[in-house]
């Protein structure tokens, strides 16, 4: 009863996991510009392989296997704002113009720092 | 030396949990692998207070844990602007970054950007400001009130 427990939650997690990456993916193609969807690719960098981890360590039980699954969230969560944040600057360089208003108006500022 | 012992002993770790076969010739390998890589920090000269596996206080599970929490709230909120039908209003702003410590900033910088719906575009020495791209204007005002900075701040707090 117990294990098909763990089953049915690990299934779930997985599932969730899939449907968060599905949900980036939609939004990836969705939203208007390089900046807007890199927040949409933020999902599928964060929640979805969270989910999806969570899901494998509750099928391969407590073992070494526990520690290489979560090593690789802790290196995913560490490399992905990194290749964001790259992403970003170098679009900002090449000076692409992110769609919507400024808030504080320093646009001067902002672009001039390449 | 305490970098050295750190460092060692990380590596030693992660050999043990990644190999899983605990046989007398894996453990001379990983001793020289272990030890080249030391030796190669050494000379690269990137072992210093930044780079210290051993700066780790009881703090940073307790940072990792709101963290997470705060990407899964941050995830479901992106995950609806998705979904709506609405057009998304995305933002430019700066937001400050007084952080003392050039690691508690690049921490800062780079919470902001494992969060969804918020993306560090840059981020300089010497400036006291972060500048953000945001998703929604949700996403903006959290960061605009602060709870993460004074999250990092604290977290900053006992190591200097």
């Amino acid at each position: 009863m117990a294990e098909s427990l763990v089953d049915i939650i690990s299934m779930l997690l997985l599932l969730g996991g899939g449907l968060f990456a599905v949900i980036g993916g939609i939004g990836l193609l969705r939203f208007p510009d390089v900046y807007t969807r890199l927040h949409a690719g933020s999902i599928t960098d964060t929640l979805a392989p969270l989910l999806i981890v969570s899901g494998l360590v509750l099928q391969s039980g407590f073992s070494l296997l526990t520690f290489k699954l979560l090593l690789i969230l802790l290196f995913l969560l560490f490399t992905t704002p990194t290749a964001s944040h790259a992403t970003a600057r170098a679009a900002m360089i090449a000076g692409i113009k992110p769609v919507g208003g400024e808030k504080t108006g320093d646009k001067g500022a902002s672009s001039s720092n390449t | 030396m305490r970098y050295f012992i750190s460092l060692s002993l990380t590596l030693a770790i992660l050999w043990l949990g990644l190999s899983g076969v605990y046989k007398p010739l894996l453990f001379i390998l990983g001793g020289l692998s272990i030890a080249l890589v030391v030796w190669l920090t050494e000379r690269m000269e990137v072992l210093g207070a930044e780079h210290d596996p051993g700066l780790w206080s009881w703090r940073l599970p307790v940072y990792w844990a709101w963290l997470l929490w705060q990407v899964v709230l941050a995830n479901l909120m992106v995950a609806r602007a998705v979904l709506s039908r609405k057009p998304v209003t995305p933002s430019l702003f700066r937001v400050p970054a007084r952080q003392h410590t050039l690691v508690g900033r690049v921490t800062y910088g780079n919470s902001i950007t494992l969060t969804p719906g918020t993306v560090t575009t840059c981020l300089r020495n010497g400036d006291d400001e972060i500048e953000v791209h945001a998703l929604l204007p949700e996403a903006a005002d959290d960061l605009h009130s602060g709870a993460m900075a004074r999250k990092v701040d604290w977290l900053e707090g006992r190591q200097r």
